[in-house]
């Protein structure tokens, strides 16, 4: 079987825990977790160079920081399946006494997971230290972070980028979601942002499209590409072209799945339209 | 009574600067972060010696905390340096989720804390800040009262595994502590023995408690003084054991009354041994521009006003 098929068939089975994960509990965000599970795929099964062991200091391996915590579904089961922890795990997602909190946290030891998320706009900062650790340690390896495009809406990410460019911290590839879509509407209805290309480059970062964010071999590429120009003096930064609710007919370009769970019927549409590959938790 | 000689006023905060200093030759781990107040904060020779290992984050607080959190990933020891308004209540959500409930190792060093920054005005002056570190969960919070002691607790807290708050200021003070005192987080010190009144005091206000610790034994009243240099954790057992002899106490703190020192005292004795109390501290109000000493006496805490106030509580035993 091609890498690529292997990647696909490993999406297909966590768009599956997605939903299942939030059907269960009837709780959390659906539609940005489907929209980056090639991503998170491509990038905890083929892009980083990880220990097996989880260490919170990640020293001698990539690090990835999630900044937009309420993805977590997808976080969860692409830790899980990559042998952080039990598959089983997953079925206490959003409940009592999980380590699987609503949004990410260290506060319960999950392995994986190195800060909390969920109050958005600080992750970007956070990867940022942690790739000025590996300098100062001189560990060559990558930090690699998530942001959601909406997300951007927060000052604390101007001020990181800032910061980021002006010290040369050319070691982190941090990537926009570039869903287009926010809790109230479209990103250009809520707040018109511009060009956000424009924004990174005047802002002194490299920038990599990525027009098929939702295609393995497209992030694949992509993200080697971006690899490629680590290192240089300039921090890196990917925009991801993504589709909210992808993999899910009805959850596609539209907010309405942003937080909302699907009911049993949808659950069933949803599962049918994603068979099991590698097998259910 | 025992007396403490002054050996010549200084800042406080020039004593974190020096634990810093000190820090920098002996743990190679221990990195600063500064929001463009350097020579205010006295970080100037850590960032001489230590270029490496200073980061400059610019006017861009939020961004300091939260690069001080991912530079504790990887084992460094984070101080960021900027005044306590700035590190507290302009970055709260920042220390609650990057640091506070991420469980990061990042000291969190506040100076021209209070009224006495002075002349600058109440946007600079913070008086709220101790009540909102004491509130998050896992949170050391720590005022010294001098410089000596705030060199030593600036020292202290690299040792300490867990995200600190340490509290201090601008003005020159009576610096009395001895300079080889050991810092112990959360062990109160017993400065003087009394029988008639608690003195509890943190910071600036522990000089002007052995004042007026002074005077009132000069007008026959006995008063024991307790420095306490950490807020939280609270040396209970210390409070309890003087009030069970004294049966009244006074806290004094450069702070505001709601949320301070005063009301986690109030909570220890409520639940252990209700005790009369009367509160040195500002009564619900922001500060205004003036010398730190007009400041200190048009909101109550100087001696003077821990004098009243031990003469109202000892009335109400």
């Amino acid at each position: 079987m091609s890498k690529t098929q292997q990647l696909e068939d490993l999406t297909t089975q966590v768009r599956r825990d997605i939903l299942r994960m939030v059907h269960k509990v009837n709780s959390g965000h659906p539609g940005g977790s489907l929209g980056c599970a090639e991503f998170f795929v491509a990038l905890y099964q083929d892009i980083m160079d990880r220990k097996d062991d989880f260490n919170m200091d990640g020293i001698g391996e990539d690090l990835f920081f999630l900044s937009n915590g309420h993805i977590s579904p997808v976080y969860y089961s692409v830790l899980a399946r990559s042998g952080y922890f039990p598959v089983e795990e997953l079925n206490t997602f959003r409940l009592i006494n999980s380590r699987l909190q609503g949004h990410p946290t260290t506060h319960e030891g999950l392995p994986g997971i190195r800060i909390a998320s969920g109050s958005l706009g600080q992750g970007m900062s956070v990867a940022l230290g942690a790739a000025q650790a590996k300098k100062l340690n001189g560990d060559k390896h990558l930090v690699y972070s998530l942001h959601g495009d909406g997300e951007l809406q927060e000052g604390q990410n101007w001020e990181a980028m800032m910061y980021a460019a002006g010290n040369n911290v050319d070691n982190i590839i941090a990537t926009i979601d570039l869903n287009g879509q926010q809790i109230d509407g479209s990103t250009d209805t809520v707040l018109p942002m511009g060009s956000i290309k424009g924004k990174f480059e005047a802002f002194g970062w490299t920038v990599v499209e990525i027009e098929e964010g939702n295609n393995i071999d497209a992030i694949l590429k992509g993200m080697a590409d971006a690899k490629s120009k680590t290192g240089q003096g300039k921090p890196v930064c990917v925009l991801l072209k993504t589709v909210m609710g992808n993999g899910v007919d009805f959850m596609m370009h539209t907010h309405a799945w942003h937080g909302k769970a699907p009911n049993n019927e949808q659950l069933a549409i949803g599962l049918e339209q994603n068979p099991e590959t590698l097998g259910d938790y | 009574m025992k007396t403490y000689t002054n050996t010549g006023n200084k800042d406080t905060r020039s004593g974190f600067g020096a634990g810093l200093t000190e820090l920098g030759k002996t743990n190679e781990n221990v990195v600063a972060l500064c929001a463009d107040l350097i020579g205010s904060l006295k970080m100037d020779d850590f960032k001489k010696n230590h270029p490496e290992r200073f980061f400059q984050v610019g006017i861009a607080e939020a961004n300091m905390i939260g690069l001080a959190a991912g530079l504790t990933i990887g084992g460094k020891i984070p101080f960021t340096g900027t005044f306590a308004n700035f590190s507290t209540g302009r970055v709260y959500d920042q220390i609650r989720q990057s640091v506070a409930y991420s469980d990061k190792n990042v000291k969190i060093c506040a100076s021209h804390a209070g009224l006495t920054l002075g002349e600058d005005g109440a946007t600079h002056q913070i008086l709220e800040d101790i009540g909102l570190m004491k509130m998050l969960p896992g949170m050391t919070v720590i005022n010294p009262c001098d410089y000596n002691q705030t060199k030593a607790a600036t020292i202290a807290i690299a040792e300490h595994e867990g995200p600190v708050y340490l509290r201090f200021g601008r003005p020159s003070v009576a610096n009395f502590t001895p300079e080889d005192q050991k810092f112990e987080i959360g062990k109160a010190l017993h400065l003087v023995d009394g029988t008639d009144v608690t003195i509890v005091a943190t910071g600036h206000l522990v000089w002007e408690a052995l004042e007026a610790a002074k005077t009132l034994n000069e007008k026959g009243i006995s008063a024991e003084v307790i420095n306490i240099h950490t807020i939280k954790p609270l040396d209970d057992a210390a409070i309890l054991k003087s009030v069970a002899k004294t049966g009244c106490i006074v806290t004094a703190e450069e702070h505001n009354y709601l949320g301070g020192l005063g009301e986690s005292v109030s909570r220890v004795l409520a639940k252990n041994h209700p005790t009369p109390q009367e509160f040195v501290a500002t009564n619900d109000t922001f500060g205004e521009s003036g010398t730190p000493a007009q400041l200190m006496d048009k909101y109550g805490l100087n001696a003077e006003a821990i004098i009243k106030a031990v003469e109202t509580v000892i009335k109400r035993k």
